[in-house]
């Protein structure tokens, strides 16, 4: 079984390793901190942008409440992964808590885009065991990353592109997904809303509620004009 | 508060913040997957949060006192598009839009 694991996994091996790398040089280069830390937020945070955010956190000494926000903020997409995934975890007991922990981008489209097979215990197995995998290979990045960035002398201005780059990605993976340009002008323009009037700590909360506003309008507008359709037909 | 319990206590809050956005739908709409309103938001919202990470991180990535404001950031992040859109290599994309703003920055050739 952990072969085909290890196969099924072998894209997230050749991401994470990178980028888990990235953010263990960000944070040995800009913070004073042990390396072994970055492993460690690895095994506990475990979340590719919300680590390195948290290393400019970490760097601008931020609150305790602001970290919390944001990384709420930055991870809440989170919030809808599990909305799909409700009825496939159900019942797999001592092992349901890590599936939730372990959700991340990567792991979540591999869990809802591989075939399945009848024997659910034994797929709930396998989900089990790919969030596993991925999640070691993702802190490994981060310790050689930490490891690298002590120990070799290596410019890294510039290296936290990676976050903005990833969230390019991501929007351009969403757009492909959705066929709909509409959430993406919507957030772009609710970005720059919330760039004009809300100071930096607070623009990333601020455009999400813009944004949250702006889909329960489209979501009654669509709901209306489904009901008046409805009426023409009776 | 010492350095070392105000990390253990930054790594904690973070932990349980990454923690709560994986478990919440889990505690809350176990019940409720059905509802179209849900339905709808987990439909368009991520699309729409990725787009304004995007926007909110590249604007804080430019320089805006340089000559030509904001384009040490806005072109790294075109050739992320461009190369997205033409080979959809997640790691490529990113590395290239990374390498280039490091080379970017480091000359100074568009922040001066």
């Amino acid at each position: 079984m952990n072969q085909s694991v290890f196969r099924l996994t072998l894209p997230i091996l050749f991401g994470y390793l990178p980028l888990g790398m990235a953010f263990g040089v960000l944070f040995a280069t800009q913070l004073e901190y042990p390396w072994w830390v970055a492993p460690v937020m690895g095994v506990v945070i475990y979340a590719g942008a919300g680590q390195i955010l948290a290393v400019s956190l970490l760097a601008a000494n931020a609150g305790l409440l602001e970290v919390f926000v944001a990384m709420f903020v930055l991870n809440a997409r989170h919030l809808f992964y599990g909305l799909s995934l409700l009825g496939q975890f159900r019942g797999s007991g001592w092992r349901k808590l890590y599936l939730i922990f372990g959700l991340t981008d990567e792991t979540y489209s591999l869990l809802t885009s591989r075939p399945r097979g009848t024997d659910r215990p034994h797929e709930q197995e396998i989900d089990f065991r790919i969030t596993g995998f991925n999640q070691c290979y993702w802190v490994i990045g981060c310790a050689l990353g930490a490891l690298l960035g002590n120990n070799v002398v290596f410019d890294s201005t510039g290296i936290e592109f990676a976050l903005v780059a990833l969230f390019i990605v991501l929007t351009i993976e969403q757009f492909k997904a959705l066929g709909d340009s509409f959430p993406i002008w919507t957030g772009a323009a609710a970005a720059g809303i919330a760039m004009l009037f809300l100071p930096p700590a607070h623009q990333l909360i601020g455009a999400i509620a813009i944004v949250t506003g702006a889909l329960l309008v489209q979501y009654r507008r669509l709901r209306t004009t489904a009901r008046s359709e409805e009426a023409r037909h009776d | 508060m010492t350095e070392n319990s105000y990390l253990v206590a930054f790594i904690a809050v973070a932990a349980i913040a990454t923690f709560a956005t994986r478990v919440i739908p889990f505690l809350f709409f176990e019940r409720h997957t059905e509802h179209p309103l849900i339905k709808h938001l987990g439909r368009y919202l991520p699309a729409a949060v990725m787009a304004l990470l995007a926007t909110v991180f590249l604007q804080r990535s430019a320089s805006w006192s340089a000559s030509v404001p904001g384009l040490d950031a806005l072109l790294p992040g075109i050739l992320v598009v461009i190369i997205h859109l033409w080979r959809r290599n997640a790691l490529l994309s990113i590395a290239a839009g990374t390498a280039s703003y490091m080379v970017i920055q480091q000359s100074g050739i568009l922040t001066g």
